[in-house]
């Protein structure tokens, strides 16, 4: 059927679709290729992988990364802070920005222009570095746990987001009749408009959980302690400063070198896959919320 | 118009507030609050948190004026005017720190404004919803993983001997070159490895506008003749213009805004040369050795260029293309 219609079709209209279709599969393998290359050499021989003997399918197994990986108490001191705090940041995320959204959506609420302003100014203006550190240091949130749940409770574009849902996507007859049946604003959020925003709700939802797994900053500039600090800086010590690992230099045993280099690549092969395959392995079942959220995004800021 | 309270009886007045919803007086205040109290009650908490967390610091730049005194904290002690301002423009850094950051901020934006419209122009031409859902799925994949595992990853791949891209590149006769020493490849890898991050989350909105345009046109301009290249040219592109103006604006009020995690991470004695943007030597001059008030100082000067370009790029948006954020 598409060959069929393919011969009606002009010579540029053809030259078109393999341009196209040339073009597409170049933008797929080089987005996905490196992904890939990822997960297969870190379960590949570390000298074949240094080589360039491993292109497209793991070749003789080696798990030396994977058991290094495991036996590096670090690395899981990170995984369970990253969790703790990924978790209690973003319910408190959702605890205070879906309410806010919500009574800004509200027309009726002469004060929510004011409002409105008073957040946006934040995204284009802030106090800066320092005079955040001088405040977190009065608040004695340095090298405090809290540090990276409450300072980012609210992120302004995710306000924004779920502000516009629950103006253009709830049907004002809902409401309407609710405050007929005697329904007051905090049971119409709680019964009515919560149920029916789970959409927007787990897309906000998604994003602050991403922001929280990712952040780096937090535990680099107010956290010194190192059984505090999250994923992201054990996984710069290792992927970047080239920090020792449990088995000694890099792993190798004494041979140093590009050697002890390779089984040092094959750890850090390793560690992205472990760091990284929550988001990955969720990513399918996810995607259409992520891209939802920029699509209300984009209805009006 | 709605009526919002839930005890429908007094509801002559309430008709006459939503004509008037400006407050005037005690007793419309009064009034505005007996009936929206519930509304304040839930946002209340995120405007606390915004005032502490956002508005504290920002009465804190007059530090940038002051001289810091450890027990007066984020206010500061003596006022010394314009003494870290002067200190900053008058440095040996300071040229070489607008220079990098210029440089970085400037071709992330221009390379990552273009690439995104590219994109979306290219998958939507790409015939098959699920084919065209794959490709616009798999080639945003990348937005999730964090600065962290992009640089190691850059790190990796870009070793000088056994690099998967640097060994690509030597079979393609480019070689004796050190990605990650280089002083001339620290912006190349920078704004590449930018572009392959975030190209295709950023082409989703691109997309949705793309989504929305009227097929009608398409099929009048297939009647007219036209070849699938001049559709893009002349319906797809302009469909794209008033989102390209805002999120242009946007952009321009990050004008200085080089990424502080992707850049910090990046650094290596090798390439500070041309790696040194303001925000690292904020936190470095700031954060590392304690120079707070010219810190500060030079975190005002950023943000104040940033905040500047934003509000000109808007007032020209306004003017010419009649788009404006406000």
């Amino acid at each position: 059927m598409r060959l069929a219609t393919l011969r009606h079709r002009s010579p540029g209209e053809i030259a078109f679709t393999v341009v196209l279709g040339l073009t597409c599969a170049l933008i797929l393998f080089i987005t996905l290729y490196p992904v890939y290359f990822v997960v297969i050499a870190s379960v590949s021989d570390p000298t074949l992988v240094a080589t360039g003997g491993v292109s497209f399918w793991p070749r003789g197994w080696s798990w030396f990364g994977y058991d290094q990986i495991f036996a590096d108490t670090r690395i899981w001191t990170g995984y369970r802070n990253t969790l703790i705090y990924t978790a209690a940041g973003t319910a408190l995320n959702l605890l205070v920005t879906l309410p806010a959204a919500y009574a800004l959506s509200r027309r009726e609420f002469a004060p929510r222009k004011v409002l409105m302003l008073f957040f946006a100014f934040t995204m284009f203006f802030s106090g800066g570095l320092i005079p955040t550190y001088l405040l977190y240091r009065d608040l004695s949130l340095l090298d405090n746990w809290a540090v990276f749940v409450l300072p980012s409770a609210v992120n302004v574009y995710n306000l924004i987001i779920a502000r516009a849902f629950f103006e253009h996507s709830l049907p004002e007859e809902i409401f309407e009749a609710a405050t007929i049946d005697g329904a007051n604003y905090f049971q119409f959020f709680l019964k009515i408009a919560v149920p029916l925003s789970m959409a927007i709700i787990s897309v906000i939802g998604l994003y602050y959980l991403v922001q929280h797994w990712n952040d780096f900053f937090t535990g680099l500039v107010f956290v010194r302690t190192y059984d505090k600090q999250p994923l992201q800086i054990v996984l710069r010590d290792i992927l970047i400063s080239n920090q020792a690992f449990a088995g000694g230099a890099g792993g190798a045993g004494g041979t140093g070198g590009s050697y002890a280099q390779q089984y040092a690549d094959q750890i850090k092969y390793g560690v992205i896959v472990v760091s990284t395959l929550p988001v990955i392995i969720l990513y399918p079942f996810l995607q259409k919320y992520f891209e939802k959220g920029v699509m209300i995004g984009s209805v009006k800021g | 118009m709605t009526l919002i309270d839930p005890t429908p009886v007094k509801v002559s007045r309430r008709v006459k507030a939503q004509v008037a919803p400006t407050v005037p007086g005690r007793r419309g205040l009064r009034r505005h609050f007996r009936r929206y109290w519930q509304l304040w009650v839930m946002a209340a908490p995120a405007i606390a948190f915004v005032a502490v967390f956002a508005y504290v610091p920002m009465y804190g730049i007059q530090l940038a004026f002051r001289e810091f005194d450890f027990s007066a904290g984020l206010t500061g002690g003596e006022w010394v005017g314009l003494k870290y301002f002067r200190q900053f423009f008058e440095s040996p850094q300071f040229w070489t720190l607008m220079r990098n950051t210029v440089v970085i901020s400037v071709t992330t934006l221009v390379v990552g404004f273009v690439a995104p419209i590219a994109l979306a122009l290219l998958v939507n031409q790409v015939v098959g919803r699920r084919r065209k859902k794959f490709l616009q799925t798999a080639t945003y994949l990348p937005h999730f993983i964090s600065i962290v595992v992009i640089v190691g990853m850059l790190q990796v791949f870009l070793s000088p001997s056994s690099g998967l891209i640097t060994r690509f590149l030597e079979g393609l006769g480019i070689t004796g070159v050190n990605f990650l020493g280089d002083t001339s490849a620290f912006v190349p890898v920078y704004v590449i490895s930018e572009v392959w991050q975030h190209c295709g989350w950023n082409s989703i909105i691109y997309l949705a506008a793309l989504a929305s345009v009227d097929t009608q046109l398409y099929e009048a301009a297939k009647i007219d003749g036209a070849g699938r290249l001049s559709i893009v040219r002349h319906i797809d592109f302009p469909a794209l213009v008033p989102t390209m103006i805002v999120l242009l604006i946007l952009n321009m009020g990050g004008v200085l805004n080089a990424g502080f995690e992707k850049i910090f991470l990046m650094q290596n004695p090798l390439n500070l040369g041309v790696s040194e943007v303001i925000s690292t030597y904020v936190y470095k001059i700031g954060i590392l050795s304690n120079q707070f008030s010219y810190a500060t100082a030079i975190g005002l000067f950023n943000t104040a260029i940033n905040f500047l370009f934003l509000v000109i790029t808007n007032q020209i948006a306004k003017r010419v293309a009649n788009t404006s954020l406000w």
